[in-house]
């Protein structure tokens, strides 16, 4: 135990240089570092900066899948031969659930049939496929067909993957640097956004689907009355009070815009321009052709923008929309249209924004925490333990070193409970040397040479060491996973020292003492 | 100087102690009963000042240009009808905390705090937002539900460390221990009314792999002496086990605690909590390794770890 081969020596001195290799670039300026330099990364509480948890709304996606399926039984009854009559046709979203009573109860599995027709296939996991709504018929011609559990998780696991993409499109049309958007949980987006203090503007871009649709309006339709007609929705303005009856056909939808710019009109007007790919440049120009002289709504997330007369076909796939716009509203719409829609709206169901003052501080608050517990801790160590506890200290600043090596390396990112956790491992890491330096202790006191009482020392602290660190790391492992957000960082660094600390406390200390036992062959140890 | 500082200057327990610790066995084990009774009871009521991450609602931290007219802000703040509105100041005059409850749903939290932001610039012009935090009921649910998963199996999995390498009474006396001492701890988070959220889950957690550090290194000497005296009575064992690891147990702690003082010291608002939470933990698991889990040894293994004790015990140990 106290000899060591040379090259175990030098593979010793070597991962200690290592160590302090790859921690200098946190203590350098990014500028004067090479590209493959790492630096430990701050989190968001100490560089400042705005966390969003977001939550895909499936109680949207459920109201309109069940709209549609409506919609669907309605039309099937219609164009049955013969018509099927039926009553009581209505969405349940509360149960995700549509119902309605066939008049003749004998038609019941015919309209069972046309709903099943318009079921959507969706993937059940482990590779099968299945139905997203189960129909059911009762004796009395009652027909419902509910939107299953499996086809929600489904739809919702979709939406997140289309959202993150289209939630990374409009974060970076708004200029922020680095920021991180991942997907978190099965209908969760994370995003952060460091440097931003207020993430109001941020906010309201993801608030909203900007689901954008052209459609025609109903003319006679009479806005006074307590429901639409069949086909007809009642959507109200931009301005104050203003409805509109909307037809529900969506003639063109913005999914067909290429492009979506903010510019002035003529008269100084803010408006947004848009341009359509072929798709949407066909459709548009046969609406336009058709219907010169009426007037056609522009809908965006269920309101109405603008509903201008078409005055005469528009076949070159561009348009405005001028609505009430001021520089920021228009900026924001073109780019909402341009990133896309959303398939569902996003909430925000978690936000903690720290300012870099604060951040700052924190960092200050750490430093001075880890400076003192520093030299609290090599103080009682050395004058408790002597020489041995010297030699300790040496290899703690070692553990320290390499610790924030491991961490840039990593790509870890430093939290304030992270920082924390460094300041305690320094009081753990030195609980191994604690148990080497009292074994050796008492060997030296039950008689033994200070070889032997060095070798066992050693040895037999060993296995106990293994046994207390080990326990440091379940509990780390749980919490890393069950807590979130800033939490994580400290139970990565603590893990990370401990594992750390379990090497330099032992061997490191062991190359050190055995290195002076062969210099100076002492014949009592200093415990 | 060198020579003096080459040379141990202290101990804090002297060699060779022969503490009968077991003689406080009975004693230890009802006070800590007790204590530990007293703290569910103190959870329950008056109950504990559950933080954001756990209860949901909103916290900002803002600075006012000049000197907080709380007044002022307090009218504003609860013109806006969001529930019991909270405000404090807190280290200097131009610093004020505000808390809000939780409200209905998610994007009612999120109204919340825009609405609040924009009655602080009308009340106090030119006040900057340092923080916000809004946590909405149905995730603050979920971080607890976390929260307190990670503290189950955490638990567990220490039990099934230790009866896997130990035998089962020493992983028996371990979780019991385990068990009374967090049940402590949360009975000084009610005490002190320091919040408890993730940070402070944090810290018992910590304190529970360290407090199963320390036991296992008493339950190690333990078995070294078991196999060692093999004659020795078990009380006896117990005692001249912890006599022996009483300078580690308490070097330990002692660096431990140096290197958790100072944040609580000057660790900040944000780190208090979690500091002080560690430092009575520290403290606790000490002294229950001690006066908890080795009397539980005794009792749990006073029959299986030396099954010739039912007779009176030989007058002398023999060593081997």
């Amino acid at each position: 135990m106290m000899y060591f081969a040379r090259w175990k020596v030098l593979a010793i001195i070597g991962v200690c240089l290592l160590g302090i290799l790859v921690s200098l670039p946190n203590v350098l300026p990014r500028s004067v570092l090479p590209d493959w330099a790492r630096q430990i990364n701050l989190g968001l509480d100490l560089r400042g900066g705005s966390y969003l948890l977001l939550e895909v709304d499936t109680s949207t996606m459920v109201r309109e899948r069940l709209e549609a399926l409506v919609d669907v039984a309605r039309r099937g009854a219609s164009s049955a031969n013969p018509r099927i009559l039926y009553t009581g046709l209505a969405a349940n979203p509360a149960e995700r659930r549509i119902s309605l009573r066939v008049s003749d109860p004998a038609r019941a599995a015919d309209m069972a049939r046309i709903l099943r027709e318009a079921a959507i296939v969706v993937p059940a996991g482990a590779g099968s496929q299945q139905p997203d709504i189960e129909v059911t018929t009762a004796a009395d011609g009652l027909v419902s067909a509910t939107l299953t559990e499996v086809a929600l998780r489904a739809k919702a696991g979709n939406a997140v993957e289309q959202s993150l993409e289209i939630v990374r499109r409009r974060i970076d049309e708004t200029g922020v640097a680095e920021a991180l958007i991942a997907r978190q949980g099965a209908n969760r987006i994370l995003v952060q956004l460091p440097g931003v203090e207020d993430p109001a503007r941020i906010k309201t871009l993801l608030g909203q689907t900007a689901r954008m649709t052209f459609h025609l309006l109903d003319e006679a339709a009479n806005l006074q009355a307590p429901t639409p007609p069949p086909g007809t929705m009642f959507l109200a303005g931009d301005r104050f009070q203003e409805r509109y009856a909307v037809r529900r056909r969506v003639e063109v939808d913005g999914a067909n815009l290429t492009d979506a710019r903010a510019g002035q009109d003529q008269n100084g007007q803010w408006v947004v321009n848009f341009t359509f790919d072929s798709i949407g440049t066909r459709r548009f120009a046969d609406v336009t052709r058709q219907n010169v002289g009426r007037p056609f709504a522009i809908v965006l997330d269920e309101r109405v923008i603008t509903a201008p007369n078409i005055r005469e076909p528009i076949t070159g796939g561009r348009g405005q929309i001028s609505g009430s716009f001021d520089v920021r509203g228009a900026n924001d719409l073109a780019v909402l249209l341009r990133a896309g829609a959303l398939p569902a709206p996003l909430t925000v169901v978690e936000e903690r924004t720290v300012g870099p003052e604060l951040g700052a501080d924190a960092i200050r608050a750490g430093i001075i925490s880890l400076a003192v517990g520093a030299s609290f801790v090599f103080l009682y160590m050395g004058l408790a333990y002597g020489f041995f506890g010297w030699l300790a200290n040496i290899a703690l600043l070692a553990n320290l070193v390499i610790m924030i090596g491991v961490l840039s390396v990593m790509g870890a990112t430093l939290t304030l409970p992270g920082i924390a956790g460094i300041v305690l491992t320094l009081g753990t890491a030195l609980d191994a040397n604690i148990l080497i330096n009292e074994r050796i202790r008492e060997e030296v006191r039950n008689g033994r040479t200070p070889i032997s009482a060095l070798e066992l020392g050693f040895t037999k602290a060993s296995g106990t060491i293994m046994d207390s660190n080990l326990t440091n790391l379940i509990a780390m492992a749980c919490l890393y996973g069950f807590g979130s957000g800033p939490v994580k960082g400290f139970a990565v660094t603590v893990a990370v020292g401990t594992v750390v600390q379990m090497w330099t406390a032992t061997v490191v200390v062991r190359l050190m003492v055995a290195t002076w036992y062969r210099r100076r062959r002492p014949q009592t140890l200093p415990v | 100087m060198f020579r003096a500082l080459s040379r141990p200057l202290f101990r804090i327990v002297p060699d060779d102690t022969r503490i009968p610790f077991m003689k406080g066995a009975v004693a230890g084990l009802m006070l800590s009963a007790f204590l530990s009774i007293a703290s569910v009871v103190l959870a329950i009521y008056p109950g504990m000042a559950r933080g954001i991450d756990f209860q949901g609602g909103i916290v900002m931290e803002v600075r006012t240009q000049g000197e907080a007219d709380l007044a002022r802000l307090r009218s504003a703040a609860s013109a806006l009808n969001l529930g019991d509105v909270g405000l404090q100041q807190f280290g200097a005059p131009d610093a004020v905390l505000i808390r809000l409850p939780v409200q209905g749903d998610e994007a009612g939290t999120q109204r919340a705090v825009a609405a609040m932001r924009a009655a602080l610039e009308e009340a106090s012009p030119g006040t900057r937002v340092l923080r916000v935090e809004a946590v909405g009921e149905r995730v603050s649910s979920e971080l607890f539900r976390g929260g307190m998963i990670a503290l189950a199996i955490s638990l567990l999995a220490m039990l099934v460390y230790i009866w896997f390498r130990f035998e089962w009474q020493f992983g028996i006396a371990a979780i019991i221990t385990l068990i009374l001492d967090t049940t402590k701890t949360i009975g000084f988070l009610a005490v002190t009314q320091i919040e408890f959220n993730l940070q402070t889950i944090a810290a018992i957690l910590t304190i529970v792999g360290f407090s199963v550090n320390d036991k296992v290194v008493v339950f190690d000497r333990m078995r070294e002496n078991l196999r060692k005296f093999k004659q020795m009575p078990l009380r006896d064992v117990v005692d001249l086990s912890i006599n022996e690891t009483l300078n580690r147990s308490i070097g330990t702690s002692a660096t431990l605690f140096l290197s958790a003082l100072p944040l609580a010291l000057f660790g900040g608002d944000a780190l208090a909590g979690f500091a002080w939470t560690m430092l009575f933990g520290i403290v606790l698991s000490t002294s229950s390794s001690i006066f908890i889990t080795a009397p539980l040894v005794l009792y749990t293994g006073a029959k299986s770890l030396r099954p010739k004790e039912v007779a009176p015990p030989p007058a002398q140990a023999q060593a081997t």
